[in-house]
C-alpha cells in the first residue's frame, strides 16, 4: 500500500501530496496526518474524486486509508 | 460540530463573521475597518508602547477573543494539538513581513474584503496584487516549497498565546498601564465586552469553518475548490448589505475618512507580499491567530513577527497615510506610501521570492 506521510505539514501540502499519489496509484493509499482539519480535507478530496475512505485516530495522528 | 463539510455551512459561517464585523462597526469601530486582524495587531502593539504612533494604541479586545474563542472552540471540540518546530524563524519573518504589507495597503485581506463591501475601489485594486501573490505562492508550493514538519510538543506550549491575551485583557481593563489612543481610528472602538464577544464569536467560527482569506484563493487556483470561498463570500455579502443599508457605501477612490490611499501600484504591491507570504506560512493573518489559539506554536511566533513587523512599521515610517480632509482648509489631502515603506515592501517581495524557493520538501530537493 503506497503511504503518505503527511504528518505536521502545513496546509495545502497534505492534500497536494495525496493528490499526487492517488495520480499513480493503483491500490489503496494511506495517508498519514496531525490536524483534525487536514484528516477531513482528505476525506473530502478522496469523496470528491469517487474513492471511499477508512479513518483512525493513532497516537497524535490520524490515519486515512483511501481506497 | 462540523461546518466545514459544506459549502452551504460555510458560507453561514461567513454570513456569522460578517454580521459579528457589521455590529463592531455599528458599535464604534473605526469607518470600514470593522474588524482589521493587522490594524489591531498594530493597535495593540501601540498600546504596549512597541511604537509611538498616538493615534493607533489600543489593546484590541478582538484580538483577544479570536485567540481565545479559537482556543476554547478547539479544546471543546478535541481540535486542540499543541505543536511547534516548522522552521520558526522563517515564520517569524513571514509574519513581519505580511504585516509591512498589510500596513502599506492600510488593511489585512479581512479588511480589503471589507473595505470592497464598502465600495472602496482601491481595496478592488489591491486585490488584483493580493490574487496576484497567492499565485506566486502557488507557484512556490508547485515547486515543492514547504517549511517543513511541526512535531507535538509540551501542552504547555499551545497554551502560551492565550494566556498572554488572558494578560493582556487583565492589565487593560484592571490597570492604566496600557496607552490609549484619545484621537484617530485608536480611539474609536466599540464597548469592550462586545468588542471581546465578537472576538470570541468571530475566532470560534473562523476556527470550526477554517476560514482563511490566503486559502480561499490558492484553493480556487491551485484545485479549482471553492470551498473556502464560500465563507469570504458569505462575510462579503452581509457587509454589502450591512453598508448600503447604513449608508457607509461609497463607491469611488478618494474617501476621506476610511483610512486609505489611492497609490494604486503600492496598494497592488503591499497586498501582493501579504497573499505571497501568507501562502508561504500556510494562512493569512486571521488564520495565523486561529491556528496559534488551538495550539500551533509555530502560528503563535508568526503572530509574534507580526507584532515587531507593526512596531517596525511605525519606527521606521514604512505605513502609508490614509487619505483625509483637512481640518482647517477642509482640503482633500491624498494619503500616500512613504519612500521607507516603498524601499521595505520591495525587500519583501525580495524576502518572499528567497524563502519561497530555497525551502523544499525533503524529498523534492
Amino acid at each position: 500500500m503506497k503511504e503518505v506521510d503527511a504528518r505536521g505539514l502545513s496546509c495545502p501540502e497534505p492534500i497536494m501530496l495525496t493528490a499526487e499519489a492517488l495520480k499513480g496509484a493503483q491500490g489503496a493509499v494511506k495517508v498519514l496526518v496531525t490536524e483534525p482539519h487536514q484528516k477531513m480535507n482528505v476525506e473530502k478530496y478522496a469523496k470528491d474524486h469517487g474513492k471511499k475512505t477508512h479513518s483512525e485516530e493513532k497516537d497524535g495522528y490520524f490515519e486515512v486509508v483511501i481506497e | 460540530m462540523n461546518l466545514s463539510d459544506s459549502k452551504k455551512k460555510l458560507a453561514l459561517a461567513g454570513v456569522v463573521c460578517g454580521l459579528v464585523a457589521a455590529c463592531l462597526a455599528y458599535f464604534g469601530n473605526p469607518a470600514n475597518m470593522a474588524f482589521c486582524i493587522a490594524c489591531f495587531i498594530r493597535d495593540t502593539a501601540g498600546a504596549f508602547g512597541m511604537h509611538q504612533a498616538e493615534v493607533v494604541q489600543y489593546a484590541r479586545p478582538e484580538i483577544i477573543g479570536l485567540v481565545l474563542g479559537a482556543f476554547i472552540i478547539s479544546v471543546a471540540t478535541k481540535e486542540y494539538r499543541s505543536t511547534a518546530g516548522s522552521s520558526p524563524m522563517i515564520r517569524f519573518i513571514l509574519g513581519m513581513v505580511i504585516m509591512i504589507g498589510a500596513l502599506v495597503f492600510l488593511g489585512c485581506p479581512l479588511r480589503m474584503v471589507i473595505r470592497m463591501s464598502a465600495g472602496d475601489l482601491n481595496a478592488w485594486v489591491a486585490l488584483i496584487g493580493f490574487v496576484l501573490g497567492v499565485a506566486t505562492g502557488v507557484l512556490a508550493l508547485k515547486k515543492g516549497f514547504s517549511l517543513g514538519r511541526a512535531y507535538v510538543t509540551n501542552k504547555e506550549s499551545g497554551y502560551v498565546l492565550p494566556a498572554i491575551v488572558v494578560g493582556i485583557l487583565i492589565l487593560s481593563l484592571a490597570t492604566s498601564l496600557l496607552k490609549e489612543s484619545q484621537t484617530g481610528p485608536g480611539s474609536m472602538h466599540a464597548p469592550v465586552i462586545i468588542a471581546l464577544v465578537g472576538g470570541l464569536i468571530f475566532g470560534a467560527f473562523a476556527q470550526k469553518s477554517r476560514m482563511c482569506f490566503a486559502g480561499s484563493i490558492r484553493d480556487v487556483i491551485l484545485m479549482k475548490n471553492f470551498d473556502l470561498f464560500s465563507v469570504i463570500a458569505g462575510l462579503f455579502v452581509v457587509m454589502l448589505i450591512f453598508n448600503i443599508a447604513t449608508g457607509r457605501f461609497v463607491l469611488g477612490f478618494n474617501t476621506p475618512g476610511i483610512i486609505a490611499h489611492s497609490d494604486h501600484l503600492w496598494n497592488i504591491l503591499g497586498m501582493y507580499v501579504v497573499g505571497f507570504a501568507a501562502v508561504l506560512a500556510g494562512g493569512c493573518p486571521l488564520r495565523q491567530l486561529i491556528l496559534a489559539g488551538q495550539g500551533s506554536s509555530d502560528a503563535a511566533v508568526t503572530v509574534a513577527g507580526m507584532f515587531v513587523g507593526a512596531a517596525l512599521c511605525h519606527n521606521l515610517g514604512l505605513a502609508a497615510s490614509g487619505t483625509a480632509l483637512n481640518p482647517e482648509t477642509k482640503e482633500l489631502v491624498a494619503g500616500a506610501v512613504p519612500l521607507n515603506g516603498k524601499v521595505a515592501c520591495v525587500i519583501c517581495i525580495v524576502v518572499c521570492f528567497i524563502i519561497a524557493f530555497t525551502n523544499k520538501r525533503k524529498e523534492t530537493k
